[in-house]
């Protein structure tokens, strides 16, 4: 006989159903079009919520919390200025693809449209954002609508889903039943690569005399980092990582040479140019990696794996495109490439290849003066790799900070480096921090900032004393928005016009007066001891203000418009090379 | 070149919006939509005319298709197909101009469906080359109100689009 289902409100309803889904964590700020739904969250404990300062710092936290577990990220907000509090967040998780489910209240249905308080069109102001929207109109569709949105959110290319729940519809009651599955017949994500594409693309890549592989943020979203390590190690290839792809094949391994683009490694940005067959797995050719497109891989033939079909031959058409989930792929070719009697990778060219790409090598593109008693910006990142042996969560804001974040820790693992590289949204870095912290409470969660960054989400520090996310804060503070500053100077003739952050708080009695740790560091010879200190507090959050050499830029550099083989270096030695 | 879309969606609310949205957040040219529940009310069909190079049409199908609601997106041009487009033009309809206009309906193969002492209402159908030619014939200064629809397509043949 079947079970006789309960009678829910809608309210009750939106937490059994994050209770069925498995949801842990609910990143929230609670306002009149969401009280019935936070009177029924203070009745339960099975999901719970986390008190943000500001709805950005929700949806930013829910983000970071995603990207490090694998998990979605789950947000609620009210209605009105909580919604578009929001969107930044959104934004931000829907160019990386992070899967997210944001609830946002909503004013009643009969008043939807009147102008009523705190009313907006979410569903309108979100949905170039989203992967895709739902408003909820019945309270009978309330739990489907839920299941639906965490489907899609975290299947195929995962993004953010809003769901926008009217106040009345959580006070009405229906029979509570939480689907297992559901089916939606014009969303069906492709798993499976075509085989014929996958057989002819591991021809393509066994022929290749100068090989490269190009990984992206999709290797890490697919879980896929297992098979590209395997798959490259195999090959003996080198291989280059985006920014958002960093961690998903060992930074230490031999085969690495750095990330590509615009601040990428000469070696990485030189083999790009001048290889003969790129593999590109979970990679979207942004244009931050590309450079002039006209310029781009001019030798190449171009193997692109990716779950999107419309990432396919978007900024760059290619030569064998393989629409799949990166993991099973990966997966097929290695199959193909294992078999035995099969072709193996052509030893000899490889090696003068890699004579090649060791020469590029040995520029040592990432040096930087060590002699000097101000700090350079890259030596504490550098330490911060030491220290925690590159083991730590590291979430970044944006600006140079996250340039040399990218370039000086040195990423092992998938997961661990958390960064707005799509949206580049100055900050995202400590909330982020503190989902990390929420999911894995006893990792070392470090944010390396920058001054101006840092104050964009500042409010969130009471949040961190609230829930005890113990975070490590490594402000660079060069008294500059420095990436701003270094446009200027390379691109403006040095105008430095409103980049400077004058009037900056004192960020010791920031942190302190927020209760947690401030240090402010201004030599050199004290970064590492600070940072030891920063860390052994594993109790505390901690914001140091490291007081960093203002002029410092970030090299190398790819100015737009150019290409692959045409970056600056330093500033002195402005070198073209080809 | 020209391209004529036909795409199902859920028939949900704010679909249509959805895929207006896209064509101006990525800057694809839409020339005309068109958009009417099918024998199915939960699916609804949408004729797009649009334009571009090939890989654009590439990029505007595979991003359309990306929509969670749209079940189905064809390129009408892969195929053979036909394209009508229905006009409703009203024209100042003089005793001296009665005649000349009705014989130019005759060979246009509209009808008058409208009448009154000064004016004619005028439906056709066909392509938009069609129609436009139809204007043009017309002496300008008799159109008092132009309204089209926007062209709607099927491909010929037995086949349907959901198979
Ligand atoms: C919300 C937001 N506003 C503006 C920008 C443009 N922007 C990019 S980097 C940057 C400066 C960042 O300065 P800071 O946080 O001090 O880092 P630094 O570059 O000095 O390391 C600005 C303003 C942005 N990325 N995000």
């Amino acid at each position: 006989m079947a079970k006789k289902k309960e009678i829910l409100r809608g309210a009750e309803i939106f937490c059994r159903a994050l209770k069925d889904e498995g949801i842990k964590h609910l990143f929230g700020y609670p306002g009149g079009a969401v009280l019935h739904i936070y009177d029924e969250l203070y009745k339960q404990d099975a999901v719970e919520h986390i008190l943000v300062r500001h709805e950005q710092g929700a949806t930013h936290a829910a983000d970071g919390y995603a990207r490090a577990t694998g998990k979605p990220g789950v947000v609620l907000v009210t209605s009105g200025p909580g919604a578009t509090n929001a969107v930044t967040g959104i934004a931000t998780a829907y160019l990386d693809s992070i899967p997210l489910v944001v609830f946002t209240g909503q004013v009643s249905t009969h008043m939807i449209g009147n102008d009523a308080f705190q009313e907006v069109d979410s569903i309108g102001i979100t949905r170039p954002c989203v992967k895709h929207n739902f408003l909820v109109k019945d309270v009978k569709d309330l739990a489907t609508t839920i299941k639906k949105a965490f489907y899609v959110a975290t299947s195929g290319r995962p993004g953010p889903v809003v769901v926008d729940i009217p106040k009345d519809v959580t006070a009405d009651s229906c029979e509570y039943e939480y689907p297992d599955k559901v089916d939606i017949s014009s969303y069906k994500p492709v798993v499976k690569g075509h085989p014929g594409q996958i057989k002819r693309a591991a021809e393509l890549i066994l022929s290749a005399k100068k090989p490269m592989i190009y990984s992206g943020g999709g290797v890490i979203l697919g879980e896929a980092s297992k098979e590209l390590t395997q798959f490259t190690k195999l090959l003996g290839y080198p291989i280059t990582n985006t920014l958002m792809g960093l961690g998903a094949f060992p930074a230490t391994h031999k085969q690495f040479v750095g990330m590509l683009g615009m601040h990428g490694t000469y070696e990485a940005n030189m083999a790009m140019h001048h290889c003969d067959v790129l593999i590109a797995i979970g990679a979207r050719f942004d244009d931050r990696v590309t450079g002039d497109l006209e310029k781009f891989c001019p030798y190449a033939k171009i193997v692109h794996i990716d779950v999107d079909p419309s990432s396919i031959s978007k900024n760059v058409p290619v030569d064998i495109p393989i629409v799949g989930d990166v993991k099973h792929v990966l997966k097929d070719l290695l199959a193909i490439l294992k078999s035995d009697g099969g072709q193996k990778p052509d030893a000899k060219a490889l090696k003068a290849w890699w004579k090649q790409v060791d020469e590029w090598r040995a520029l040592d593109c990432l040096k930087f003066d060590r002699d000097t008693e101000v700090i350079k910006p890259q030596y504490v990142v550098e330490k911060l790799w030491e220290l925690t042996k590159g083991d730590a969560f590291v979430t970044s804001d944006v600006g140079q900070h996250q340039m040399w974040a990218a370039q000086f820790y040195k990423f092992d693992k998938p997961r661990r480096w958390i960064n707005s590289g799509g949206l580049g949204t100055m900050g995202f870095g400590v909330p982020a921090a503190m989902g990390v912290k929420l999911a894995y409470p006893d990792e070392t969660v470090a944010c390396i900032s920058g001054e101006a960054s840092l104050v964009m989400c500042i409010q969130e520090l009471s949040t961190c004393l609230q829930y005890n996310t113990n975070i490590k804060i490594l402000s660079l503070n060069n008294r500059y928005m420095g990436m701003v500053r270094q446009w200027q100077e390379f691109f403006y003739s040095s105008r430095y016009s409103h980049s400077y952050m004058e009037a900056l708080p004192d960020f010791v009695k920031m942190a302190e007066s927020y209760g947690h740790v401030g240090m402010r560091i201004e030599k050199s010879s004290d970064v590492e001891g600070a940072l030891k200190e920063a860390l052994a507090l594993k109790d505390r959050t901690v914001l140091m203000d490291f007081v960093t050499d203002q002029t410092e830029n970030v090299y190398p550099m790819i100015a737009s418009g150019k290409g692959h083989h045409e970056m600056h270096l330093s500033s002195d030695k402005d070198r073209e090379l080809a | 070149m020209r391209h004529i879309l036909s795409l199902l969606m859920e028939n949900e609310a704010g679909a249509l919006s959805r895929v207006a949205g896209l064509f101006s957040a990525r800057a694809f040219n839409i020339e005309s939509l068109t958009v009417a529940p099918t024998e199915d009310p939960k699916i609804s069909r949408m004729t797009i005319v649009t334009s571009g190079s090939d890989a654009i049409i590439e990029q505007i199908m595979k991003q359309v298709n990306k929509l969670v609601d749209v079940v189905k997106v064809v390129d009408l041009n892969d195929t053979r197909h036909i394209e009508r487009e229905l006009m409703l033009i009203k024209v100042a309809a003089k005793k001296t101009d009665r005649a000349e206009i009705k014989r130019m309906v005759d060979v246009f193969r509209g009808r008058i469906i409208d009448v009154t002492e000064n004016s004619f209402t005028i439906e056709m159908t066909g392509t938009g080359e069609k129609l436009d030619a139809f204007i043009q014939a017309l002496d300008e200064r008799l159109i008092l109100e132009v309204v089209r629809s926007g062209v709607s397509g099927i491909a010929r043949g037995d086949k349907a689009i959901h198979s």
